[in-house]
């Protein structure tokens, strides 16, 4: 990616935050995102995710690095920036006696905005919120309340929204719902990073993806790019008679012997459809080689598998180090 | 970066002046008993077997540092719960994020104490006229120092709120330090009754000069001269905007 390219909205460089305890928490984290996507941070808990939002967001100090939004230092900016940056935090808070409309208008005039009612409400009624509207924020479930500071995050239509874990202990239904929402938003044009713990969500919604473990970013990919590259096809093959040992004619394929010689595995491909395509060369095979099998199971691998795979990886590295 | 947004400080004050409105009755109920009780004993019961202090009976002489007792505490408390609660609550992310500085910040917070505390002592001097009979000498004057108070004691709340990460510690300073030097600060005296070396001491007491200062546009008469206490208020308003400042600048209990 050339340095100054004008898709890329935010550019952090080097951005590294310890905390006065002496922790860690990004460790020179290097990250682009391009303008007009959206994509999802992934990561285990305590991986780093909410800090680097804070960073962009004006709520962490970094200790060193820099960030770059709409092509330039945020600390020579920081009014411009903050105005066109929207942040929907993780914990539900907000002023729970105030009312819906009012926390919402209270947003849009911290932001330097006009109290545009028209707008207000348009926002409201994006989110099912409008019927709400004269009730205090503590009267409503936890879906709604999340659904609030949505409202208020994009009452003075950011360029660039952060959603931290928007999904957090939100339902099936209103999870859907809130991912409908999130596409409508970036159909506007608005560049989303969100940070997630469900895959489902970084599968179903985003366009890039950036893994990270332990303040340090592992992996950022296209989604798709990256269940191709690191996906995987596994097949089980349930035989009719237990074997001891791979018998030549099928040695070639990856696979392995499981279950005291009653199940075969396969392990391979990446994510395109080959895997798919050399489990039905393997059937062929048994067959000619006369071997029997009563049952397959095949499945591609997930960016959940992806996921644990990596960041278990990770953790295996930094054990050894440890040891 | 210079600027200043007055929507974004329209919108924190304006809010936070709702905030009050919502327990208005005991915000203001509550003042309104303490002020009346202290009349009724110290002015009514006490003060009625009382000399005159410099021409002024002793009930209208404890009208300006019972009005001083109030805009203390008030102001103090007003705008250090003001920044404590977000927070307390984590709702100061909101405040964090905006394109808003210390300006905007202080003008809405502190400002909306502020008002909060002119309005207050608006009630408490009319309260006053049912319990005794009190002229202003200099009401301009008046204004401009309750004002300038009420400011003043905003700012240091707003920075009590800051440094308080406990609701106990919010509350230590005004009872621990601001109650009794208050009540030290001749209050309910003329800082002249008190027995050497004591008259000495408590000039080293602030809080004595914003009442004498109080006092003086009143009654035109003080302990000490208006001048040294117009500047002590001045100074002090100088150095808790600088601290906020340093605050602000640093992010030190703001931003981690
Ligand atoms: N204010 C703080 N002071 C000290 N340590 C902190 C602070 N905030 C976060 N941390 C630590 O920094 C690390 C990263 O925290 P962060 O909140 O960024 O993680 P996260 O990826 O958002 O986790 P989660 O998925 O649980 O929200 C954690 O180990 C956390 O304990
Ligand atoms: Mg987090």
């Amino acid at each position: 990616m050339p340095e100054n390219s004008p898709d890329t909205i935010l550019r952090l460089t080097g951005l590294t935050k310890t905390y006065p305890g002496g922790l860690t928490a990004m460790d020179n984290v290097d990250l682009e995102i391009r303008k007009g996507e959206i994509f999802a941070l992934l990561g285990p808990n305590g991986a780093g995710k909410t800090t680097l939002i804070g960073a962009v967001c004006g709520l962490v100090t970094p200790t060193s690095g820099t960030i770059k939004v709409f092509g330039e230092d945020i600390r020579n900016n920081w009014r411009g920036a903050r105005a066109r940056i929207g942040l929907v935090p993780q914990e539900l808070s907000t002023d729970m006696f105030e009312k819906v409309i009012r926390s919402v208008s209270y947003s849009r005039g911290l932001f330097g905005l006009s109290p545009d009612k028209a707008r207000i409400e348009e926002v409201l009624r994006s989110l099912s919120l409008w019927d709400k509207r004269d009730e205090q924020i503590r009267a409503l479930s936890g879906g709604m309340k999340r659904r609030v500071l949505i409202a208020k995050a994009m009452a003075h239509e950011p360029d660039l929204l952060f959603l931290d874990e928007p999904t957090a202990g939100v339902d099936v239904e209103l999870r859907k719902d809130m991912w409908r929402l999130i596409g409508q938003m970036r159909e506007r044009g608005t560049t989303i990073i969100l940070t997630t713990h469900y895959i489902e969500e970084a599968e179903e919604m985003a366009d890039r993806v950036g893994i990270i473990r332990q303040g340090k970013i592992l992996m950022v990919d296209d989604k798709d790019a990256m269940i191709q590259r690191l996906g995987t096809t596994e097949a089980v093959i349930e035989l009719a008679k237990p074997m001891s040992a791979l018998p030549p004619a099928i040695a070639h394929f990856p696979i392995t012997l499981e279950k005291d010689g009653k199940e075969l595995c396969y392990r391979g491909g990446d994510g395109s459809g080959k895997g798919r395509a050399e489990v039905a060369e393997l059937t062929k095979a048994l067959v000619r080689a006369d071997i029997d099998y009563i049952g397959i199971d095949i499945r591609e691998s997930s960016l959940e598998d992806i996921f644990v795979g990596l960041v278990e990886n990770h953790a295996d590295e930094t054990t050894g180090e440890a040891a | 970066m210079i600027g200043f947004n007055i929507r974004s400080a329209w919108a924190i004050y304006t809010r936070e002046l709702m905030r009050a409105l919502r327990t208005a009755f005991q915000s203001i109920l509550a003042p309104v008993l303490t002020t009346s009780l202290y009349f009724i004993v110290f002015g009514a019961a006490i003060g009625a077997r009382m000399p005159d202090l410099g021409g002024v009976s002793y009930g209208a002489f404890i009208v300006p540092g019972l009005l001083l007792l109030t805009l203390l505490s008030e102001s103090t408390s007003n705008a250090s719960f003001g920044i404590y609660m977000p927070r307390f609550t984590g709702t100061i992310y909101e405040l964090l994020s905006a394109p808003v500085g210390v300006a905007e910040t202080l003008v809405g917070f502190v400002g909306a104490a502020a008002t909060k505390s002119l309005i207050l002592a608006a009630i408490i001097l009319a309260t006053a006229t049912l319990f005794v009979d009190y002229t202003i000498a200099h009401p301009v004057f008046a204004i401009f120092y309750i004002m300038l108070v009420a400011a003043s004691f905003s700012l240091f709340g707003f920075i009590l709120g800051i440094w308080a990460d406990s609701f106990e510690k919010l509350g230590i300073i005004p009872q621990l330090f601001l109650l009794p030097l208050t009540f030290l600060g001749g209050t309910f005296y003329s800082v002249d009754m008190l027995p050497s070396p004591w008259d000495t001491i408590a000039l080293f007491n602030p809080i004595v000069y914003l009442v004498s200062g109080l006092r003086w546009t009143f009654y035109g008469s003080a302990d000490v001269s208006i001048a040294v206490s117009l500047g002590l208020t001045l100074g002090f308003l100088a150095v808790c905007t600088g601290i906020i400042a340093f605050i602000f600048k640093t992010g030190w209990r703001l931003r981690n």
